[in-house]
C-alpha cells in the first residue's frame, strides 16, 4: 500500500468519500479540521474485525477473545511508537480529545487546590475551556488566559508574566483549529516546567499535520481523536508520562479498571487499565491502529508540503478579493483558512458553497472567545487535507465568487 | 386563502427552479425583501439564538389574527422567514395551531428546518405555535 513518492491522485483514489457528487456537483471536501475522511484500508479493517474478530478483551479465555485483546494492544503499542511515548502503558484509550481532557481535569484536577492556577490561551476550542471551568468551580482554582494578537499568535510576553508558582498546569493547543496557528509548544513546555506546572497539549489539529515526539516536546499530557487522523469516531488518546498517570486517581469506575472488588474496599489495576474502565472502543482503536500505519506509509514530509502549497495558493487569491479578512495569519501555521467577508453572514456562504458541492465549516467553530476577541460572529473555514488539490481550490474559489455575487447583487 | 392554499402556492411558486443555485437565488431575493425589523424590536425576549444565525420575531395580535414580523442576520435564514410569516400572517391562533408545515420539505428546504441546523428557524416556528397557545389562553 505504499504510496511513495508522494502522489495527490494515487492517495486520493484510496479515500471512497471524496468521489462521489453532491447537488449534482463533484464533492470538495474541505471541512478536515471538522473530520477527516477515511481511507478503505480503515473501513475494511473495521468491518473485518466486526465480521470475524470480534470479542471482549482482556477477560476471555477462548481464542477470538485473544486474538481482539492482541489487536487491541498492538495498536495500543503503534501508537505508542507512532507519537514517541515511553512505553504502552502511557497511551489511554479514550472516546476522544474531549474525554482526553475531561480525564486530566478531573483526575489530575483531584490534587489542585484553591488558589491554584490553570493556564489556557484565547484560541483554545471550548472543550479545552470549560473542563477547567468546571474543575475551577469544584476546587476554587483560577483560570487565566495568555492573550494573542491580531493576526493570531500568542503574545509571548504576556505568557511569561503569567507564569507564576501558583501555576499548576498549562492546558494550551498544539495547533488553533480556527486559525491554524501553530503554538512554539516546545518553548512553552520548557518555560512552564521552569515553575513546576505540568502541560497538557491539545492535539487534535496536529497529530495529522505534524510528526509528533512526545518526549522531545517533553510534554506531560498529549490528546488527539481518532477521526481527525483519518481513523473512526469514538476513539482518542490520552498520552500521559507514566510516573504522572500513575499517580492520578482513576476517573471512572467499572470492569477492566480494577485489580480486586469487595464491598469494603476495590483496589485499581495498573496503567493504563486504571483508567479503562468497562468494555472499550476494541475496534475504533483497532481502527486507529490501521490509520496510523497508513500514514506511516505516505510520504508525510511531502504531503505536508503539500498542504503547506495549498493553504498559500489559496490565501495568495483570497487575498486579492475586495472586502474579504483572513482571520487567523500567523506565520507558522497549518492547511486552515479561516475568512469573513464584509455584509455576508458566514452562514450564507456555507450555504450556497454546499450548494455548489463544496463542504466547508462555517460558524465560531466551538471558540466562542476567540470570535468575542475578532468581534465577529463566526467565519468561513476551509480546511485542507493532504488528499485536497490545486483544481478544487479553483473550483472552491468560482463558486466563491458565484456566491458572492448572489448575495451582494 | 387558506394555510394549506398559501402552501400550495409556494410549492408552485418554487417548481419552475431545477438548479440549487437558481432556488437560493429565489430565497435570497425573498430576503432582501422582508422589511428589517427596527432595533428597538430587537430585545433580548425577541432573539432566537442559534448556533449559526440568529433569528428574532416579533407578534401582534389584532381582531384574533395574529401578525408577525421577524428578521435574521443571514439573508437565506431571513428569506426562509419571509415564507413562513407569509405562510402565517393574518391567521386564526387556532389555524396555526392546526397547521402541518409541509412546503418546506416539498420544496426541497427541510435541512433549514432540521434540529442539527440550528440557525434558529425550528425554534421559531415552535415560537410561533407557543405565541398561538398563549394569545388564546389569554
Amino acid at each position: 500500500m505504499s504510496v511513495s513518492p508522494f502522489s495527490v491522485q494515487a492517495v486520493r483514489s484510496l479515500f471512497p468519500a471524496l468521489n462521489q457528487t453532491v447537488f449534482g456537483k463533484q464533492l470538495i471536501y474541505f471541512d478536515n479540521g471538522a473530520t477527516s475522511q477515511k481511507p478503505q484500508v480503515v473501513l475494511d479493517t473495521l468491518a473485518k474485525y466486526y465480521a470475524l474478530e470480534n470479542a471482549n478483551i482482556h477477560r476471555g479465555v477462548h481464542y477470538l477473545s485473544q486474538q481482539a485483546t492482541t489487536a487491541y494492544e498492538a495498536a495500543r503499542k503503534q501508537i505508542q511508537q507512532y507519537i514517541g511515548a515511553g512505553a504502552p502503558e502511557e497511551i489511554i484509550f479514550t472516546k476522544g480529545t474531549t474525554d482526553s481532557i475531561n480525564l486530566v481535569a478531573f483526575s489530575f484536577g483531584e490534587r489542585l487546590n484553591a488558589g491554584d492556577e490553570i493556564l489556557i490561551s484565547a484560541m483554545e476550542h471550548h472543550s479545552n475551556i470549560v473542563p477547567w471551568q468546571l474543575l475551577c468551580e469544584r476546587k476554587g482554582c483560577v483560570l487565566k488566559v495568555i492573550p494573542i494578537t491580531k493576526k493570531g499568535e500568542l503574545d509571548l510576553e504576556a505568557f511569561d508574566k503569567l507564569l507564576n508558582e501558583r501555576t499548576k498546569l498549562l492546558a494550551i493547543t498544539h495547533i488553533s483549529n480556527t486559525l491554524g496557528t501553530i503554538n512554539p509548544v516546545k518553548e512553552l513546555i520548557s518555560k512552564a516546567h521552569l515553575f513546576g506546572a505540568k502541560v497538557l497539549l491539545d492535539g487534535a489539529q496536529s497529530i495529522q499535520h505534524l510528526s509528533i515526539d512526545v518526549k522531545d516536546l517533553d510534554c506531560d499530557f498529549y490528546t488527539f481523536s481518532g477521526h481527525k487522523v483519518f481513523g473512526p469516531t469514538g476513539i482518542g488518546v490520552l498520552y500521559g508520562k507514566a510516573a504522572l498517570l500513575d499517580s492520578m486517581p482513576p476517573y471512572q469506575g467499572g470492569g477492566d479498571m480494577i485489580a480486586k472488588v469487595t464491598f469494603e474496599r476495590s483496589t485499581y489495576n495498573t496503567l493504563p487499565l486504571k483508567f479503562e474502565a468497562g468494555t472499550p472502543h476494541i475496534a475504533g482503536a483497532i481502527g486507529l491502529g490501521s490509520a496510523i500505519s497508513f500514514l506511516q506509509s505516505i510520504d508525510m514530509e511531502a504531503a505536508a508540503k503539500h498542504e503547506h502549497d495549498l493553504t498559500t495558493y489559496a490565501q495568495g487569491i483570497l487575498d486579492t478579493f475586495e472586502g474579504l479578512q483572513l482571520i487567523g495569519e500567523a506565520k507558522n501555521k497549518t492547511s486552515v483558512v479561516s475568512f469573513i467577508i464584509d455584509g455576508m453572514h458566514p452562514f450564507d456562504i456555507g450555504t450556497l458553497l454546499d450548494k455548489q458541492g463544496i463542504a466547508v465549516r462555517t460558524g465560531h467553530h466551538c471558540t466562542q472567545p476567540l470570535m468575542d476577541f475578532y468581534q465577529i460572529p463566526g467565519t468561513v473555514r476551509a480546511s485542507f487535507a493532504f488528499y485536497n488539490t490545486r483544481e478544487e481550490i479553483d473550483t472552491f474559489i468560482t463558486a466563491l465568487q458565484r456566491s458572492m455575487q448572489i448575495l451582494g447583487a | 386563502m387558506t394555510i394549506e392554499q398559501k402552501q400550495q402556492q409556494i410549492i408552485e411558486e418554487f417548481a419552475i427552479f431545477d438548479d440549487w443555485m437558481d432556488k437560493y437565488e429565489y430565497i435570497i431575493e425573498l430576503g432582501k425583501n422582508v422589511p428589517t425589523l427596527s432595533a428597538e424590536l430587537k430585545t433580548p425576549e425577541r432573539i432566537i439564538e442559534g448556533c449559526q444565525s440568529n433569528v428574532w420575531l416579533a407578534t401582534k395580535v389584532e381582531d384574533g389574527k395574529m401578525y408577525f414580523s421577524a428578521d435574521s442576520d443571514a439573508i437565506i435564514t431571513k428569506g426562509i422567514i419571509g415564507l413562513l410569516i407569509e405562510v402565517f400572517n393574518q391567521e386564526s391562533p387556532e389555524a396555526i395551531l392546526q397547521t402541518e408545515l409541509f412546503f418546506i420539505n416539498e420544496i426541497g428546504l427541510a435541512e433549514h428546518l432540521s434540529p442539527t441546523r440550528a440557525n434558529g428557524l425550528l425554534s421559531m416556528v415552535k415560537r410561533i405555535k407557543t405565541e398561538a397557545l398563549k394569545s388564546l389562553s389569554k
